[in-house]
């Protein structure tokens, strides 16, 4: 259960076009063992997708480039495989859950088709035995089988979302990384669509990364979190650190802050004031100093170091000894 | 489906009735007597007068439409003004060259325009892509007919490999296939070039390399179909063009095709070939546009759901 089968370190992506250099992602480091979901929140902007696409070395070919660390996979160090070897671990071994249902799926290809292609590919059935594999895992996320030979305009959102999922789930990978999943549906297909995956990442004991700004959906799905801000994660633990009461750093206490609580007599909600830095130019020392409540002179000079306490981990000097 | 095919086929009917009136209307009010340029300069007005009354060129002109109108239906598109021969004759027999000109290039077009266009996109910012632009830009800059008098200059003149003129045999196609297609080749291949490059920008090009695909297989099966919309647009407009006659192309391999003997009938005023003749293009085009519209349903299945 505690096979620690993902591990990233100091992972550093920017993006490089004429004009400018992005920083999405600033040297962060988390490991996931079997069978753990870890949940990855952060506002727009803080690098949630670009660290799920450099897994799964998705990142735009262009401009997408992998600056430093390593993301060991089983024991081997996926920045070093060619792409043979990369093509074979993704939708194999690790697989995706894409954020827009809506524009994810191919319009010409059929459902069928599109579910069954990842079994085609990695030879995970024989020919004959791909269509009725098809069916199963239809009937798995809860789409009529016979529904396989239609195509994704035929679908509403909710279902469309169920194909995408289901397509990450044909080989039964060891990892699944879901981004924002539920972002694009209704609150009551959300709930089902959470539930579903629940149910097939228990029945299949497979590891998940949930990318996602929702700290409902976290609480409900994930062991652990790590709350990225500015390509930085800046607060992890377990679910309980992170939800229980303690010391935080300052954005997750406005995280929570933000949202409304039912019990709650205020009026207003507190948002946090200002803006995520412009990734071309983040501010120097602390990254959240020009938004945060407590930001001292020192926030202001030096990067933070991070403090630990057991298994939680925050960036900020507040803490320093 | 079928009752959609249907309908586009009762559409054509008004679209024939206007072309026919605007064509007629236009060639009735310009200047030119055509009994005076059948018979020719030396003719006397007796002559030309019994001739116009032959010809019905005096009645007022809705009868003169509406008799056309009429004998057309039955099928009779009366006898050219200057050969005396019927004008359906006159048309099918040049008919022929100007289909297997039409065909052949925009087979050429086709073949070389897509592939061209995807590997430019594929490999954009390449040696290739630089060049195969470049290339294309210069096709569609060029003139047909400049481009056909340097092939011939070069293929017939000098190396002398190729017939110059003429349809005597299969050999006689090649040049001249080429020379139309060139434009609509380099039309093609930008496009191509421009949809595959929107195209492999798309999630779903993201999701099936997810799933561990290769670029050759995103690419043809993931991708291509895409792409093709546009492409079978540009196409097909084209190739109704082409049908048309290619009336420079035709005059320097001297090929007696359509687009000859149209502009020839506009030049004497030869009224039934011209109305025969534009009919003739119009319906072609109508049918052209209701295949490209049946195989976009091919294509994209979004497309297809309308019909129903």
């Amino acid at each position: 259960m505690s096979e620690k089968f993902l591990e990233i370190k100091d992972l550093a992506v920017t993006y490089e076009t004429d004009e400018e250099n992005v920083n999405a992602v600033n040297s962060i480091s988390f490991s996931l063992n079997k069978g753990e979901t870890l949940g990855i929140v952060g506002e727009t902007g803080a690098g949630k997708t670009t660290t799920a696409l450099s897994i799964m070395q998705l990142l735009p070919k262009e401009v997408g480039k992998i600056k430093n660390g390593s993301i060991i996979f089983n024991d081997e160090n996926l920045l070093e495989k060619n792409s043979h070897y990369l093509r074979q671990i993704r939708g194999e071994k690790i697989s995706m859950i894409f954020q827009d249902p809506m524009t994810s799926l191919n319009p010409v290809l059929t459902v069928g088709e599109q579910i069954g292609e990842a079994l085609e590919l990695h030879n995970k059935a024989k020919k004959e035995n791909i269509n009725q594999r098809v069916g199963e895992i239809m009937e798995l996320v809860g789409i009529p089988a016979a529904r396989k030979s239609e195509y994704p305009h035929q679908f509403s959102g909710g279902m469309k979302q169920r194909v995408v999922i289901a397509i990450a789930l044909a080989c039964e990978p060891e990892l699944i990384i879901a981004d924002e999943p539920t972002t694009a549906l209704d609150v009551t297909i959300q709930a089902q669509v959470l539930d579903l995956m629940d149910e097939l990442k228990n029945t299949l004991n497979t590891s998940m990364i949930m990318i996602t700004h929702d700290l409902g959906i976290v609480a409900q799905t994930c062991d652990k979190v790590a709350i990225m801000y500015a390509g930085e994660i800046i607060e992890s633990g377990t679910l309980e650190d992170i939800f229980s009461e303690g010391n935080h750093h300052p954005y997750t206490v406005g995280l929570f802050n933000s949202i409304p609580k039912l019990n709650d007599k205020k009026t207003r909600l507190e948002p946090i004031d200002g803006l995520m830095p412009d990734p071309t130019n983040l501010p120097k020392g602390c990254k959240f100093h020009p938004r945060c409540l407590h930001c001292m002179k020192k926030c202001k000079m030096e990067e933070p170091k991070v403090y630990k306490k057991g298994t939680k981990t925050i960036r900020c000097h507040l803490y320093d000894n | 489906m079928l009752k959609y095919i249907l309908k586009r086929f009762l559409m054509i009917i008004p679209v024939m009735l206007g072309i026919t009136l605007l064509i007629f209307t236009i060639m009735s009010f310009s200047s030119g007597d055509p009994a005076r340029i059948i018979l020719g300069d030396g003719a006397s007005e007796d002559d030309i007068l019994q001739l116009r009354d032959e010809l019905g060129l005096d009645d007022p002109f809705f009868v003169r439409y509406f008799n056309y109108m009429k004998n057309a239906l039955r099928g009779d598109f009366g006898r050219s003004y200057k050969t005396n021969t019927p004008v359906f004759e006159e048309i099918f027999s040049r008919f022929p060259v100007t289909l297997i000109l039409a065909i052949l290039g925009i087979l050429i077009a086709i073949f070389f325009g897509v592939p061209i266009g995807i590997i430019s996109a594929i490999k954009r910012y390449s040696v290739f892509d630089n060049i195969g632009m470049l290339f294309t830009l210069l096709l569609t800059a060029m003139p047909g007919f400049w481009l056909g008098l340097i092939l011939m200059l070069f293929l017939s003149v000098k190396l002398d490999v190729l017939p110059a003129t003429g349809v005597g045999s299969w050999v006689c196609y090649i040049m001249p296939s080429f020379t139309i297609s060139a434009r609509t080749m380099a039309v093609i291949a930008r496009m191509t070039r421009t949809t595959m490059l929107e195209v492999i920008e798309q999630d779903y090009i993201r999701t099936a390399r997810a799933k561990g695909a290769t670029e050759y297989r995103i690419i043809v099966k993931h991708a291509l179909k895409n792409t093709l919309i546009p492409v079978v647009t540009v196409a097909g407009m084209n190739f109704g063009q082409l049908l048309g006659g290619t009336v420079l192309i035709e005059a320097v391999f001297a090929m007696p095709g359509v687009g000859t003997l149209l502009v020839n009938a506009i030049r004497t005023k030869d009224l039934p070939i011209i109305m025969a003749d534009t009919m003739f293009i119009a319906l072609c085009f109508s049918i052209i546009n209701l295949a490209v519209d049946l195989l976009y349903s091919f294509i994209d299945p979004r497309i297809k759901s309308q019909y129903q």
